[in-house]
């Protein structure tokens, strides 16, 4: 979609709702229609509430196992340092800020929320930041607190942008799009994360998603700041960064390098500059105040991967010892080169056709390439991919709703070490069902609706088959697999000689999933653009 | 009756579904010390002898409900003694492991399954006035989001925690059945549920008149008065016996022991006082605070002694019999009385007007909130028998929506002090809300283009609340009167409250009233 068509989506929208604003005072009916959508979109978003907040209740990463805890204590910890250290002394190592006792790994804007979390903090309890004498402070009413900052900036950020997303960018009627906004809220793995294991991860994506959503109305450098806020929030929106630049590039390119392009190119450039320069100041005195932060937001001493994670390294380490056989440093070029090998495709299709379509495309299959082969990932880092993918979820909401189920159960083993199972299963059954019953899933999986025609065309040599019917199936087995999978890693005791029997079956199920949804993603870059015909059957 | 709607009844599992779904993420929320009475209940059950159950004192929390609902926890023990077996020792005095609690909370939401089937037939009872294409702008949708989430429910069964949803679940049936005319049923199903808890009885008046009426008399005159001669004595008799055997099954066994009277004085404990330690939204409360604003009046203006004014905290806390200051103190007899003065003419009208099971169930309605206003020592919970069967009401008709929304909206509102916890608070503001919001929008679109449902003095009373509950939940605590005054928020929501479901009260006793000079409704 050019940028022209996206503006006029959008005014079309708006359009629509004073059309229906203006009739209102004529006929009782419509007003009523206005309203209804509304409180649907009320209801939703209040559901999406009491959702996190039941997740809340239960409990978080390294609740009462001392020396370390968890990411929990990581966070009330910087709100001790960033609230007692003056601000140079963040990121270093000295007496009163002991690095490897989680020290700050995050960029800047990370540290300013956790000041802020801090001065809120002391006013209510002082003991909660107090240096050195807080460490490992646990308390109800301090699980309260940490709670709420989550649920705050929630609210502020990634619930707004979510509701905009999905009334303004995705087609069809607008009970469809109240559906699609219920499911995209409900992605149980980013709650889980955020409300149980204790993050905030809807911080970085909203920040990322006001940007998409900035994009896709068409106000490229407003997108290009509330990204870059993202990149200053948390180094691993790094994974979106290369479909947002090409996006962008590709846009400017066909504008015309020496006309309008250029103009739209300089201020986006001096925009994003601005940004970081301002998020970075107080840094920027001394350069050696700067690179420590790079240093320490990206450490690449910490090995290939880490843990279990449903990524191609940790699932190859099955069959062969990378780790023992590579040098690190030729891990660290390997999974570079890999990555780019993988990104590449997409991004340059993106760059040759800058529309929205692909650029959501591209930013699901960079982030799962990124999640798939580059270096140290995390289990967590499933969730930067699950964010476009939500994108998607009224396109192709089959495969979608496929992907988000496997990337929840993906971190079962993390869940598990949280005790959160329950919230586990009973958030991932509501996800669901609620999202094939109210998008209809499972009878919107035509060759044609899962864009699978290139599919053919790539393998012409097969008999023909019928490939819709193959992957409801497949559907159906790989829960089949998940749900098995989840119940034997609760009930079961893995064999004496295999204690991670478990956690190594899931995260290479897993890896499966997300390897075969690589693969489909990008072949859906490289088939057509999406009809508008068989969008509207949709609706 | 319209034919049930045979497209896409699929939306049905799906609320139910959800709802069950949502009821399981409360397991690790705060539970009010009925948790613990329902624990000592399923260890005594299972514990002891049948005879000693009602004898059994080393908890304080006796069992006090008839004994067919201890055969109830008697059969959920069988199943507890999988999750652990150490919360069936009657010594084990307010034990909660985490498989107890696991036990407890999923034992509430899997007898749930009996509101869920209830509210599926009341579902199926309700006149689809024309097929509207859009499943959310159908009476029966509407009513079954309303049954099956409702606010109240949620937060007393699934947070502060209780069996209300399994025992409703008897009342909705035996409702629908009534109104599909499967008398016998419904009065079966009545009578069990008065042996599982006996607060039922406020509504006995209702299905007592109405069976007798509209089901033993066969034929009526033309004027709508009874036909004397149609008497039926078969028809008396099986009623009879339906009733007098189910009770003879649930107390049989304690008559033939010899316990009768110790089973009763369990049952009706009077020793309490007019009003819980917080007081419910009804009369009383009125009456309380009156007497309490009279005596400050009184010795202001040095009318009275302020040393011979007997000292009472009349919110402090404990259920004791306290005396009024100024105007007459009320004794138990004097609320029976009043209760059934109130009860009165609704139980004549359909004696004399019998307009079908809608006229009964505006009838049950009635009674129950005539009992909720009039009653000794009333719990604010049991405003929740009047939202309930009033919400298929309002699916039906203009004006008992509106009804319906002032009345839930107080009622609900009256059930916030139950949950006090911080940790709670978003949880039961964000489902009052998404209720609230829900039900004036779906019953606004449901009853287009007949008026508004609410008078605007109506929405600013409601709106009024949003002002109460910021004061009391937000603003007081962080206030110097919290020291002195702790009990202040609780009197001004229950008196706030009272206002709302005493103007419901007297709306619904109207439209019954006015239901009886045109008596023919389709």
């Amino acid at each position: 979609m050019t940028y022209t068509g996206n503006v006029n989506r959008f005014q079309n929208c708006l359009n629509e709702q004073v059309f229906i604003v203006y009739f209102s005072s004529k006929s009782s009916f419509l007003p009523v229609k206005v309203m209804q959508t509304w409180s649907l979109v009320s209801i939703c978003v209040l559901l999406g509430v009491v959702v996190r907040w039941g997740v809340s209740l239960n409990s978080y990463s390294g609740a009462g196992k001392p020396p370390m805890f968890g990411d929990y204590e990581a966070q009330r910890h910087w709100q001790e340092v960033t609230y007692n250290l003056p601000l140079q002394e963040w990121y270093f190592n000295t007496t009163d800020n002991d690095l490897n006792y989680w020290g700050l790994d995050y960029p800047p804007l990370t540290a300013y929320h956790s000041w802020i979390c801090a001065y809120i903090a002391k006013t209510i309890n002082p003991e909660w930041v107090e240096l050195h004498r807080s460490r490992g402070y646990e308390s109800p009413a301090h699980k309260l607190f940490m709670r709420a900052t989550v649920l705050v900036a929630d609210l502020l950020i990634y619930i707004p942008a979510v509701v905009l997303y999905c009334l303004y960018l995705t087609d069809g009627s607008p009970k469809k799009k109240v559906s699609t906004l219920f499911c995209f809220l409900l992605y149980p793995g980013l709650i889980l994360i955020d409300y149980g294991h204790f993050q905030y991860n809807g911080v970085s994506q909203g920040f990322a998603l006001w940007g998409v959503l900035a994009l896709g109305l068409g106000w490229d450098v407003s997108g290009s700041m509330a990204f870059s806020l993202a990149l200053n929030y948390k180094q691993m929106e790094l994974y979106h960064a290369l479909p947002f630049f090409c996006y962008l590039l590709g846009k400017c390119v066909k504008l015309g390098l020496m006309g309008r392009g250029l103009f739209l190119l300089v201020r986006i450039a001096v925009t994003v500059l601005v940004t970081f320069a301002l998020c970075w100041l107080p840094f920027l005195s001394d350069l050696n105040q700067a690179l420590q932060v790079v240093r320490r937001i990206f450490p690449v001493a910490r090995g290939l991967f880490e843990d279990k994670v449903a990524n191609t390294w940790c699932s190859l380490n099955l069959l062969i010892k990378i780790r023992s056989i590579l040098p690190s440093q030729s891990q660290l070029y390997l999974s570079f080169a890999c990555t780019l090998l993988a990104v590449l495709p997409s991004s340059i299709r993106l760059l040759t056709k800058p529309t929205f379509w692909q650029f959501k495309l591209a930013l699901v299959n960079s982030s799962l390439a990124f999640f798939l082969f580059s270096y140290q990932v995390h289990e967590k880092s499933i969730l930067l991919a699950a964010l476009p993918v939500c994108l998607l979820l009224n396109d192709l909401p089959l495969m979608v709703i496929w992907f988000l189920q496997a990337s929840s159960f993906s971190m079962l083993p993390l869940f598990l070490k949280d005790g959160l199972l329950v919230p586990y299963v009973v958030t991932s059954l509501a996800f669901l069902f609620f999202s094939i019953y109210l998008l209809s899933a499972l009878e919107h999986s035509s060759e044609e609706e899962l864009r699978l025609g290139a599919y053919h065309k790539l393998l012409f040599c097969l008999p023909k088959m019928d490939l819709a019917c193959i992957v409801r199936w497949k559907f159906y087995i790989s829960v089949a697999a998940m749900a098995g999978l989840s119940i034997a890693s609760v009930v079961l005791v893995p064999p004496p000689h295999l204690p991670d029997l478990f956690p190594v079956l899931v995260s290479t199920t897993a890896c499966l999933h997300f390897l075969g949804t690589f693969i489909y993603f990008n072949i859906v870059q490289f088939s057509g653009p999406p009809s508008r015909k068989s969008q509207k059957k949709n609706n | 009756m319209a034919a049930p709607v045979a497209d896409s009844r699929s939306w049905f599992p799906a609320l139910a579904l959800g709802v069950s779904l949502l009821k399981c993420l409360f397991i690790s929320c705060y539970h009010s010390t009925d948790f613990e009475v329902h624990r000592n209940w399923l260890a005594i059950t299972h514990s002891l002898p049948v005879s000693r159950w009602y004898y059994e004192n080393t908890s304080e929390w006796t069992l006090d409900y008839p004994p067919l609902f201890a055969w109830f926890e008697f059969g959920l023990s069988h199943v507890a003694q999988h999750f652990d077996r150490n919360m069936l020792l009657v010594e084990n005095l307010n034990y909660a492991s985490p498989s107890t609690v696991l036990f407890q909370r999923l034992s509430v939401v899997f007898t749930d399954l009996v509101f869920i089937y209830a509210a599926k037939e009341c579902c199926r009872c309700v006149q689809e006035q024309k097929s509207s294409r859009d499943v959310l702008n159908r009476p029966s949708f509407v009513l079954a989001v309303l049954l099956l989430w409702n606010f109240g429910l949620l937060i007393v069964d699934h947070i502060h925690f209780q069996y209300n949803g399994f025992l409703f679940g008897f009342l909705l049936l035996s409702v629908a059945k009534h109104l599909q005319s499967q008398h016998l049923q419904g009065a079966l199903l009545f009578s069990v549920l008065l042996n599982l808890k006996h607060i039922y009885l406020y509504v006995a008046p209702a299905y007592g008149i109405y069976l007798l009426r509209s089901y033993c008399f066969t034929q009526d005159n033309k004027d709508g008065s009874v036909r004397w001669r149609s008497f039926s004595p078969l028809r008396l008799l099986a009623l009879g016996s339906i009733v007098t055997s189910t009770c003879a099954l649930s107390f049989g066994p304690f008559i033939v022991m010899g316990q009768l009277p110790q089973v009763v004085s369990r049952l009706f404990p009077f020793k309490r006082g007019l009003c819980h330690a917080y007081w419910a939204p009804n009369i009383w409360a009125l009456y309380n605070v009156l007497d309490k604003s009279l005596a400050t009046l009184g010795v202001r203006l040095k009318l009275l002694e302020e040393a011979e004014l007997p000292k009472a905290s009349m919110t402090g806390g404990l259920v004791q019999e306290f005396q009024h200051s100024v105007l007459p103190s009320v004794s138990p007899s004097v609320t029976l009385v009043c209760t059934l003065l109130s009860i009165l003419p609704a139980v004549a009208s359909i004696w004399w007007r019998p307009c079908g099971a809608r006229g009964f169930l505006r009838c049950l309605l009635l009674c129950a909130l005539g009992s909720f206003m009039f009653g000794w020592h009333v719990h604010e919970k049991a405003v929740l028998i009047a939202i309930l069967p009033l919400s298929i009401l309002a699916v039906e008709s203009r004006e008992d929506a509106g009804i319906f929304l002032v009345l839930s909206t107080t009622g609900h509102y009256s059930l916030f002090p139950l949950l006090f916890t911080p940790a709670e608070l978003p949880i039961k503001v964000v489902l009052m809300l998404l209720f609230t919001i829900y039900s004036v929008t779906a019953l606004r679109k449901l009853h287009r283009g007949q008026g508004s449902l609410l008078h605007p003095l109506e929405v600013v009373y409601l709106l009024g609340l949003i002002a109460v509950a910021i004061t009391c939940e937000i603003v007081f605590p962080l206030s110097p009167w919290q020291q002195k005054l702790p009990f202040l928020p609780l009197l001004a929501t229950s008196v706030y409250c009272s206002v709302g479901v005493c103007y419901s009260f007297l709306r619904l006793y109207i439209s019954l009233l006015r239901r009886e000079e045109k008596p023919k409704q389709p």
